[in-house]
């Protein structure tokens, strides 16, 4: 089976939560998720621990209860649907393989159940196989491969029963960094060439970035923002998004009229909606923060990481306040530690929350 | 530090002889007595065993009870372990501070609460069906009564034997991954669970098997005769055939685990040849 074959016989599908409202105990999980998953989509969920994207995919895989809400595949409430028949393949972080069959058998067991023949689900296994890679690995069992290796296996037999909806909760954080890298290319380059409607749950704000169509950030069960990488990175909605997505510093400022505040000795507009009330933070990203070597700057380099093309220096102001700078690796060595430096933010609008 | 290592090397091997001199001298000691004949050495003990009376009777009855016990208990168990970790983790340790109570309960003990229980039932439940259920359960020809003794008694041994089997897997886990895959709950407990407690499920049948095999004062006190009662009552007319059976048995429990071994190697030998 080819991926042009498997993308012909795949059907995409829209999955909407609505209002969907989880508590566990005094927890409360999922606390009215809104969130609409296009077709052909690859959706990242991201958030810290606790923030419910876990229990959300749970809940659409059919493992989990809900309290309240919608849960909508094409349309259709899946709420009621036992787990076994809501037409989802799921990768597990914890690669799940059933240890006491081969990789073949694995990626045919889906088959079995629906009572495929035995000649017919070992020749679609084996295509399988062949579609993540592992041919060569039929014959063996899930104790005599790697960590990758197995993961593949259990992709493939998600993908399997050809759901309409691929679940892939955590699947590579058990995995060293080089592997997750090349598998976290290869599940993009599967899930665009099958077109299926996919769900990736992770806590990896750089796994979201690089392989999600879209990111929905959740934070204590609730949607923060949903948008494209390029978007949220550079057009944060909320100062938790800003903060969560990237690196950010937060610089004291002073309000200086409407919509405007008064930073670093400079007047800069405010993206955004103001805080009508309180102190105030302006958020700012390391590669927005300019420096110049200067002897009576206000800014001193107390620190330096070298990042590959760029260097990540942090410097401290007179008040305390640290700043993260991205600077060219290049023209980082003219502001070595301990020299000072003037320091400025582009002339543009900037992001402020409360101190 | 090669000195250190030969003198815990003549270490071992003193704790090593000792050890085997602890269990073969008795063992041998057994064979000996149990072939020794005035004209030298004879198998009489040996060949007359079947032909004595009694012997296949208490055989046969201690397998059959040996059978019944181990399916009783695995259906009680193995489900009760299995619905626990999947839906109450939490009453993991009633369940198993409920199984291993047996554990510090004598046989003896045991032995009278029961025999309490089956002298008071009857004049209870003299009208009702439950009276039969008592006369049932008492049968000389299968006593079930002790089938409710030896499941209790086995309970903490297969309990722990089944416990370590379920922690060597990811119960939950594994079962998600099978109704992902479009198993129901039944399917994924028979196709992905049970295929992989196999071990376990042979090992708390072995002990319980060895148990039932030896257990000598349940069914002494409540006046049946299986195998180990067999030998002990053969012990005070026929001294060297009881010793035959003791070391008969010691074979067959020998042969039991060895098969057990086996069968545990088998998967590990066609894994390891893929």
């Amino acid at each position: 089976m080819s991926t042009a074959t498997l993308a012909k016989t795949a059907t995409s599908a829209t999955v909407e939560f609505r209002a969907l409202r989880r508590t566990f105990g005094a927890t409360t999980a999922l606390d009215g998720l809104d969130l609409t998953v296009n077709p052909g989509e690859l959706l990242a969920l991201l958030g810290p621990s606790g923030c419910g994207k876990t229990t959300a995919l749970r809940i659409l895989a059919g493992f989990e209860s809900h309290d309240s809400g919608q849960v909508l595949v094409d349309g259709e409430d899946v709420t009621r649907i036992p787990a076994h028949k809501r037409d989802a393949g799921m990768v597990f972080q914890s690669y799940s393989l059933f240890p006491h069959l081969t990789a073949i058998d694995n990626v045919a067991f889906g088959l079995r159940m629906r009572g495929t023949g035995k000649a017919q689900r070992r020749r679609r296994a084996q295509e399988l196989l062949e579609l993540v890679g592992l041919p060569q690995r039929a014959e063996h069992y899930p104790h005599q491969m790697s960590g990758g290796q197995q993961q593949r296996i259990a992709l493939a037999r998600a993908l399997a029963l050809q759901p309409r909806v691929l679940l892939l909760d955590e699947p590579l954080s058990a995995l060293d960094a080089k592997v997750r890298l090349n598998l976290r290319e290869e599940i993009r380059r599967l899930q665009q060439e099958l077109g299926i409607t996919t769900l990736f749950v992770t806590h990896d704000q750089e796994e979201a970035l690089s392989m999600a169509d879209r990111v929905a950030v959740l934070r204590a069960g609730r949607l923060e923002q949903c948008a494209a990488p390029s978007e949220l990175y550079a057009r944060p909605a909320t100062a938790f998004v800003a903060e969560f997505v990237g690196t950010m510093s937060r610089i004291p400022c002073e309000r200086a009229g409407e919509g405007t505040v008064s930073v670093l000795g400079r007047r800069h507009a405010v993206d955004g909606a103001m805080p009508a009330t309180g102190d105030l933070h302006v958020l700012v990203r390391p590669e927005n923060v300019l420096l110049a070597p200067s002897p009576q700057g206000p800014a001193l380099v107390v620190s330096a990481s070298f990042l590959g093309a760029v260097t990540r220096l942090t410097v401290r102001l007179a008040d305390g306040t640290e700043i993260k700078a991205d600077l060219p690796t290049e023209g980082a060595t003219a502001l070595p530690v301990g020299s000072a430096a003037d320091i400025a933010l582009p002339d543009r609008p900037v992001l402020v929350d409360r101190r | 530090m090669a000195q250190l290592i030969s003198r815990l090397r003549v270490w071992r091997g003193a704790v090593l002889l000792l050890a085997g001199i602890y269990f073969l001298v008795p063992m041998a000691a057994s064979v000996w007595f149990s072939i020794d004949d005035v004209n030298g050495i004879g198998f009489d003990a040996y060949t007359g065993l079947l032909s004595a009376p009694g012997f296949t009777d208490s055989l046969w009855l201690t397998l059959g009870l040996a059978a019944v016990t181990v399916v009783v208990l695995l259906l009680l168990l193995v489900p009760a372990m299995i619905a626990v970790r999947l839906g109450s983790p939490r009453l993991r340790p009633v369940l198993e501070v409920v199984c291993t109570l047996p554990l510090v309960v004598p046989p003896v003990a045991l032995t009278a609460g029961l025999i309490g229980v089956l002298r008071w039932g009857p004049d209870y439940l003299m009208d009702t069906p439950f009276f039969q259920t008592f006369v049932f359960i008492q049968q000389p020809e299968f006593p079930l009564v002790l089938v409710i003794a030896y499941v209790l008694m086995a309970l903490p041994l297969a309990y722990r034997a089944l416990d370590a089997g379920l922690r060597a897997v990811d119960v939950r886990t594994l079962v998600e991954a099978a109704r992902n895959c479009g198993a129901s709950w039944p399917r994924a407990v028979f196709a992905v669970i049970l295929p992989n407690l196999r071990g376990a499920l042979l090992n708390a049948s072995f002990l319980t098997l060895a148990l039932v095999l030896g257990e000598f004062t349940a069914a002494s006190i409540l006046g049946y005769e299986p195998f180990s009662v067999w030998i002990y009552s053969v012990g005070n007319s026929q001294g060297q055939m009881s010793v035959a059976v003791s070391v008969l048995s010691l074979l067959i429990t020998w042969v039991l685990l060895l098969l057990l071994a086996a069968a545990g190697r088998e998967r590990h030998h066609k894994t390891a040849t893929s």
